[in-house]
């Protein structure tokens, strides 16, 4: 038991600094470097609550795609972060009272109220044949398989907007035009001019005569 | 022992940082989106510290969607601060009135 608390607390205190380094850092880089810290030592929290398909989809998901996401947008746009930064100070006194405020809240409810252990008691370990992943996986695609193919049509509404939004192409494609090719007639593609039969002296040369356009069309 | 208050004063500390995040950074949008994703963090926590204490699995259902929801979330506000930044030059809060809202 002594080894968990250790774990807790130590991991607690990362999540904590870290989350305290995001919002005060100068830099957005630093601040998204802090946020994969943030998300790391919450999977470490995560671990101990036994949920440890969760814990490794969220550094999959956030430390593998979303941050890198976030990194790539903070380095490809150049901005001004110390114009951005003005009026940090002033505000400072008024989130350090809001946030004290909402947590005293927080505290006072959650130490007055009922979450102690006589109403929630730790429940025994699980044992080592116990697997998270299939216990999830048995929920999801039964209970809760509706919610599941929304939450995949939700990911592909969130690819076509971010791609229809961002999607830079060039106006003047060379893709086909239906209605234009159908609109095409005879009468404004062909051109039949009248002329003389000649022979020429060159042989391969073949018969040119004005009657083979009218033929081909 | 940790008992259930403790994961719960944690994620009550780490959403609190997040307010007073989301008040001093109203300028940057990019710092109010990490501000709202370790909000997003703290409210995970807490769904899985019930899971686990319930012993319910559904909590962690729940923290799976909450997960696909954030992802696409995230990837919606990055396309627009970036349309954002190409047509006016900069991503500060306060300079976006056109709408004169």
């Amino acid at each position: 038991m002594t080894f968990q608390l250790i774990v807790f607390y130590s991991f607690a205190a990362w999540l904590i600094f870290s989350a305290l380094m995001v919002i005060t850092s100068k830099n957005s880089v630093k601040a998204a470097l802090f946020l994969v810290l943030t998300f790391a030592s919450a999977a470490a929290i995560w671990l101990l609550l036994e949920a440890e398909f969760l814990a490794l989809s969220l550094i999959v998901v956030y430390v593998g795609a979303v941050m890198v996401l976030l990194l790539f947008v903070v380095m490809m746009l150049d901005i001004d972060y110390a114009a951005l930064r003005q009026g940090f100070v002033n505000k400072l006194p008024i989130a350090i009272v809001t946030s004290l405020a909402f947590f005293g809240l927080l505290y006072y409810f959650i130490t007055h109220g009922e979450f102690g252990p006589q109403n929630y008691a730790n429940p025994a370990p699980k044992g080592a044949d116990y697997s998270n992943i299939k216990e999830l996986g048995r929920i999801l695609y039964t209970d809760y398989f509706i919610a599941f193919e929304t939450a995949a049509v939700i990911l592909l509404v969130a690819i076509i907007a971010a791609i229809a939004l961002t999607f830079r192409g060039r106006k003047h494609r060379k893709a086909q035009v239906i209605s234009k090719q159908l609109e095409a007639n005879k009468k404004n593609r062909l051109k039949i001019v009248s002329m003389e039969a000649s022979i020429e002296e060159t042989e391969n040369s073949g018969e040119q005569e004005p009657s083979t356009a009218e033929e081909k069309s | 022992m940790i008992g259930l208050s403790d994961y719960l004063l944690l994620s009550a500390i780490l959403f609190a940082i997040s307010v007073a995040g989301i008040i001093i950074n109203r300028k940057n949008v990019i710092t109010l989106l990490m501000c709202i994703e370790l909000m997003l963090l703290a409210v995970n926590t807490n769904f899985i510290a019930f899971s686990h204490f319930l012993q319910d699995s559904a909590g962690q259902i729940f923290v799976f969607f909450i997960l696909t929801v954030a992802a696409a979330e995230a990837a919606i506000g990055l396309a627009i601060i970036v349309v954002l930044f190409r047509n006016r030059a900069t991503i500060d809060v306060e300079k976006i009135n056109q709408l004169k809202g």
